[in-house]
């Protein structure tokens, strides 16, 4: 096994591109390492994203925040205008692994990991949260739910990296959140996560995006039951209505964690209560 | 060995709360456990495990491992012994599959190289050809006529004509005429409730150092509830002689009887033998869960019959027990624990041993009784329900006292149910106000407890200090129990006795720490060692003054004589006697060695309030609250912690934790991950009240503390989860999807 640990994007694109057999990037590490343990993957090449100028940094921009690929959880928890700015995206991270696995996941490896059922998936794409990918032919901007295309797939191709995270700067009367089903209080896999972002104005959202996870190969951002929110006060008819798009949308899997009828209803109770939460945050942010 | 007649001693020791001795080593990492040993010239082994449920093994090749670079040796059960037989031979066709490969993570050859990467990579490298057969893990199905057998011949001679080759043992008890019972019943019901295989979840994974000389002699090092047990099994899987094998215990990281059974110290023995090197096996989490001892999974049909003024007129139950593919499922246990706390008039109970594609199963914490109090309990919960009767009142009404005739057979002898159930009934929790969404539910709970053999010395040192030597490794703070009892009797302080586990070439046999036998049969062996130390002491003393021994008592450390009729001598400190003691006769070491039989029964009340999500059936304990009878706590605070122990790991088997297999027999869940013991945050504070009915049986009232208090969680939590969810939950766990499920198909 080889170990590289590139000082510049366009080094680990090389590196990847060039080099054959099993690649895996690492940033934290807290997927990687445990599948390397456990003899899940065996990876010929590992590259190390921790030594690129500026992964480490959280960026506010005019119009954007630029979050590297080497943030940890734990770090963007303790980034108060992020925090205050994007709650569904930091309660979404923070609910992944222990206090010591927060030191250092990172929203890049959890995204790249390509898991149905990652937490911050859902929370980046109802923010509408896009990515920059650099590879052989230079950078591109994609959407997060560009992603995932299955189950521990992306569609990154040979020697392309991700290199960082841009969400929209927030203004007044927005607000997101993120919940997710598991049976325990924490220390869990989700068997159903949602994530909600909108926008009101005099109390009636005019913007929604909602987005499902571990209910489907990918993250789904549905924008049906998006539809049934927008122009409402968030009345129960409403979420009614929000509910039935959610699990009208499921498309899961029975597994030991759920059964496809569990995961299907609990996608609608779930979207209910995490609509719930961001309307009441876009309200309380005036 | 019977209880002191000393109505008006005043304990000095026994009964508070010191530090417990192994305390700094454990919280500074200077304790050393299974993993923590090392030797000059160590191997590093791994085990190849079937990745089948069933399937014969038609050939192993190891040569291209063995090629490998820094590989020494290879096992298969051909380095074993050829002639074990009874349990022996179970354990060792466990321990290293024979021609058949009997479920998902078997042991089927063994490597040994210079690191455990190389260990690794040579499983890799190994080739076994399997000739898949069809499988069975389900208890149920593995009795139905079509399930594939798994070992002919098998059964034992109890088992009645006609059933399945894999019912292995069969059991009946009670007594009464049933039907006469049930038909003076006002309300009969009946029904099937189903237990999922739960594993103890220790900390610390197996772990061992091996050194085994091709002269027979060794050294073994390993984490174990029984050292003794496991020089004598070993001894026979590798046809050595049992005093050649010296085996020590090390500090454990949980066991809960897990840790009662042998897994890989027999593969680290031969692959050392084989190599003449010593030898580490260490396992990781995913065969701990694949290959060591789950409990058993159940299915039992109860019915029970009750009067409108809740007396119980019958009870019956027949327990299937599946415990893998070897005999073992403790159903007897399950059987006779499910009525005990009940005064019945008429009552009956049929256990089944089944064979499964399964690892063997292991004792777990009063194996069989919780799964009994399941079922049992559920029913009377239903029957107090239905006809609005106090289920605390209902319990007291029927209970079992000194005297009445238990389910199984005996009359009790004196006995702390009533007083468990009264107390319950007092405490604050059971009339606090539940709020929405919620439901309350009690249980009562019982086991056996054991005594067993046991062999302890205690030695004095020069300085007046004590040194205790046992045998029965520490799994829930012993030794500071034995420090406290030893100074009690010898009158001196409790920092001034170290006990330590002795090795197996250093004491007696002594059985493993089940049974919640420790504090009781090695607490009593304690207690009459340092007595046969003070009656030495005491005749060092008359020695000196010259008078009879018997003219001489012993108090607060002091030998004195007896009265004015004695003689009127100063009295003389226990450190002025041992340190004058090899001029006076010699090193003075109290003895004690015998297989005590008082071991005296216990049970305990569990109250727990429960509330459920009714959109997601995600269930939550909020409230518990354990009322157990302990005899007499030696140290309360370890006490209580064995009872929150009880209650934590019983809000797991209620709620969450199960072996899960696919449809291939092969487990699904081998991690933490998927197979989920509660977090910190999962659980309530959970309150005590130790209840002291002193046990006849021990000096000072002693009654086992560690098994019963997971006795009545099962039942506790699904009484309060079903009341709360307004629907009966028959199955465990009662995870979201189940509680759900049975919400939706109420209305």
């Amino acid at each position: 096994m080889e170990y590289h640990k590139p000082g510049s994007f366009e080094e680990a694109t090389e590196l990847a591109n060039k080099n054959a057999g099993i690649i895996r990037f690492l940033a934290g590490g807290t997927d990687v390492l445990v599948q390397l343990r456990s003899d899940i993957i065996t990876p010929d090449v590992l590259i190390d994203m921790k030594y690129i100028n500026g992964v480490k940094d959280i960026i506010e921009n005019d119009d954007e925040w630029q979050i590297g690929v080497a943030v940890s959880g734990a770090e963007m928890s303790e980034h108060e205008k992020l925090a205050q700015e994007w709650p569904g995206i930091i309660e979404a991270m923070d609910l992944i692994g222990s206090t010591q696995v927060q030191g250092r996941a990172t929203l890049a490896g959890n995204l790249c990991n390509g898991s149905p059922a990652a937490d911050s998936v859902p929370s980046l794409i109802a923010a509408a949260a896009q990515v920059s990918i650099t590879g052989p032919k230079g950078v591109r901007k994609i959407n997060v739910e560009d992603v995932p295309i299955g189950p521990g797939k992306t569609s990154l191709k040979k020697g392309e990296v991700l290199s960082a995270i841009h969400l929209p700067k927030r203004t007044n009367n927005q607000g997101d959140a993120y919940l997710r089903f598991i049976p325990r209080t924490e220390m869990d896999i989700a068997v159903v996560g949602c994530a909600v972002s909108l926008e009101i104005k005099n109390e009636i959202i005019i913007k929604a995006r909602v987005s499902l996870g571990a209910v489907a190969p990918t993250a789904l951002l549905l924008e049906n039951a998006a539809e049934k929110i927008i122009g409402s006060k968030l009345e129960n008819k409403a979420l009614e209505h929000l509910a039935e798009e959610a699990s009208k949308a499921c498309n899961p899997i029975n597994d030991k964690r759920g059964t496809i009828e569990f995961r299907t209803h609990v996608a609608g109770v779930l979207a209910k209560r995490t609509a719930k939460i961001a309307y009441d945050r876009a309200r309380e942010n005036k | 060995m019977a209880l002191d007649n000393q109505k008006n001693r005043e304990f000095k020791i026994v009964g508070t709360r010191p530090d417990r001795p192994d305390g700094l080593d454990k919280v500074t990492g200077r304790a050393k456990f299974g993993a923590d040993a090392y030797a000059t010239g160590m191997l590093h082994a791994a085990i190849l495990r079937s990745p089948h449920a069933h399937a014969k093994i038609i050939r192993i090749s190891t040569e291209k491992a063995e090629k490998l670079p820094g590989v020494k040796a290879i096992v298969t059960r051909e380095d074993f012994s050829k002639k074990v037989t009874g349990e022996n031979w179970n354990v060792l066709e466990n321990v290293m599959a024979g021609d058949t490969a009997l479920y998902d993570g078997h042991a089927i050859a063994a490597v040994a190289a210079t690191s455990s990467l190389i260990a690794r990579d040579a499983l890799k490298l190994m080739e076994v050809e399997y000739e898949i057969l069809p499988h069975v893990t389900d208890v149920d199905k593995a009795m139905g006529k079509s399930a594939p057998v798994i070992r002919a011949g098998a059964s034992d001679k109890s088992v009645p004509e006609g059933l399945h080759p894999n019912v292995v043992r069969y059991h009946e008890s009670g007594h009464g005429d049933l039907s006469a019972g049930f038909e003076a019943a006002d309300l009969v019901i009946e029904d099937t409730f189903k237990t999922e295989a739960t594993h103890q979840g220790y900390i610390e994974p197996h772990a061992c150092l091996a050194q085994l000389g091709g002269d027979g002699k060794g050294e073994l090092w390993c984490c174990t509830q029984g050292h003794f047990h496991v020089q004598k099994t070993c001894a026979a899987l590798l046809d050595i002689e049992t005093s050649a094998l010296r085996v020590t215990a090390s500090e454990i990281g949980g066991g809960f009887g897990g840790k009662t059974a042998i897994f890989i110290e027999p593969v680290a023995l031969a692959l050392s033998r084989k190599t003449n090197r010593p030898v580490k096996l260490v396992m990781n989490r995913s065969e701990v869960f694949r290959a060591t001892g789950p409990t058993s999974s159940t299915s039992m049909d109860i019915k029970i019959g009750m009067k409108k003024d809740g007396t119980i007129t019958a009870g019956s139950g027949v327990f299937r027990l599946q415990g893998g593919a070897f005999p073992g499922a403790p159903m007897e246990f399950t059987a006779m624990c499910a009525f005990a706390p009940y005064n019945l008039e008429n009552v009956k109970q049929i256990g089944y041993d089944v064979l499964s594609n399964r690892p063997k199963q292991a004792a777990y914490r009063a194996p069989g009784s919780p799964m009994a109090a399941f079922a049992v309990e559920s029913i009377i919960d239903e029957l107090c329900n239905r006809l609005e009767l106090d289920p605390i009142e209902v319990r007291l009404k029927n209970a079992s006292r000194e005297g009445t005739k238990a389910s199984f057979g005996p009359k009790w002898d004196r006995i702390g149910l009533v007083e468990c159930l009264e107390a319950a009934k007092q405490h604050p929790h059971y009339s606090a106000p539940l709020k929405k969404g919620q439901g309350r539910g009690v249980s009562s709970g019982f086991w056996f407890n054991h005594g067993g053999e046991t062999a302890v010395t205690l030695a004095l040192s020069e300085d007046g200090t004590a040194a205790l030597s046992v045998g029965t490794p520490d799994i829930g703070g012993s030794r500071a129990s034995m420090c406290q009892m030893a100074a009690e009797e010898l009158g001196i302080s409790y920092d001034k006795v170290r006990t330590t586990i002795a090795d197996t070439a250093t004491l007696g046999y002594n059985e493993v720490s089940h049974g919640s036998r420790v504090t009781y049969a090695s607490g009593l062996a304690t207690i009459k060692a340092a007595r046969d130390a003070v009656k030495k002491l005491c005749a060092r003393a008359a020695k000196k003054w010259n008078i009879d021994e018997e003219a001489v008592i012993w108090e607060d450390g002091f030998a004195k004589p007896s009265g004015p009729n004695a003689g009127d001598f100063e009295p003389i400190p226990l450190a002025k006697l041992t340190k004058s003691m090899g001029r006076t006769g010699g090193p003075i070491v109290g003895h004690f060695e015998a297989t005590p039989e008082g071991a005296g029964v216990s049970f305990a009340t569990h109250i727990v309030d429960a509330e459920v999500d009714q959109e997601t059936g995600r269930a939550h304990v909020v409230r518990y609250t354990v009322v157990q009878d302990a005899g007499k706590a030696i140290h309360p605070s370890y006490v209580e912690g064995q009872y929150q122990g009880g209650a934590a790991q019983g809000i797991g088997w209620a709620l969450n934790e199960e072996y899960i297999y696919g449809e291939d027999g092969r487990l699904q869940n081998t991690g933490f991950l998927d197979y989920r013991i509660p977090v910190a945050s999962d659980l309530p504070m959970i309150d005590t009240v130790i209840i002291e009915v002193a046990n006849p049986g021990h000096p000072y009232g002693v009654r086992g503390v560690g098994e019963t208090s997971i006795c009545p969680p099962l039942a506790a939590i699904a009484n309060a989860v079903s009341n709360a969810a307004g629907v009966r939950l028959k199955e465990l766990p009662m995870s979201p999807v189940r509680i759900l499920e049975a919400i939706k198909n109420k209305t």
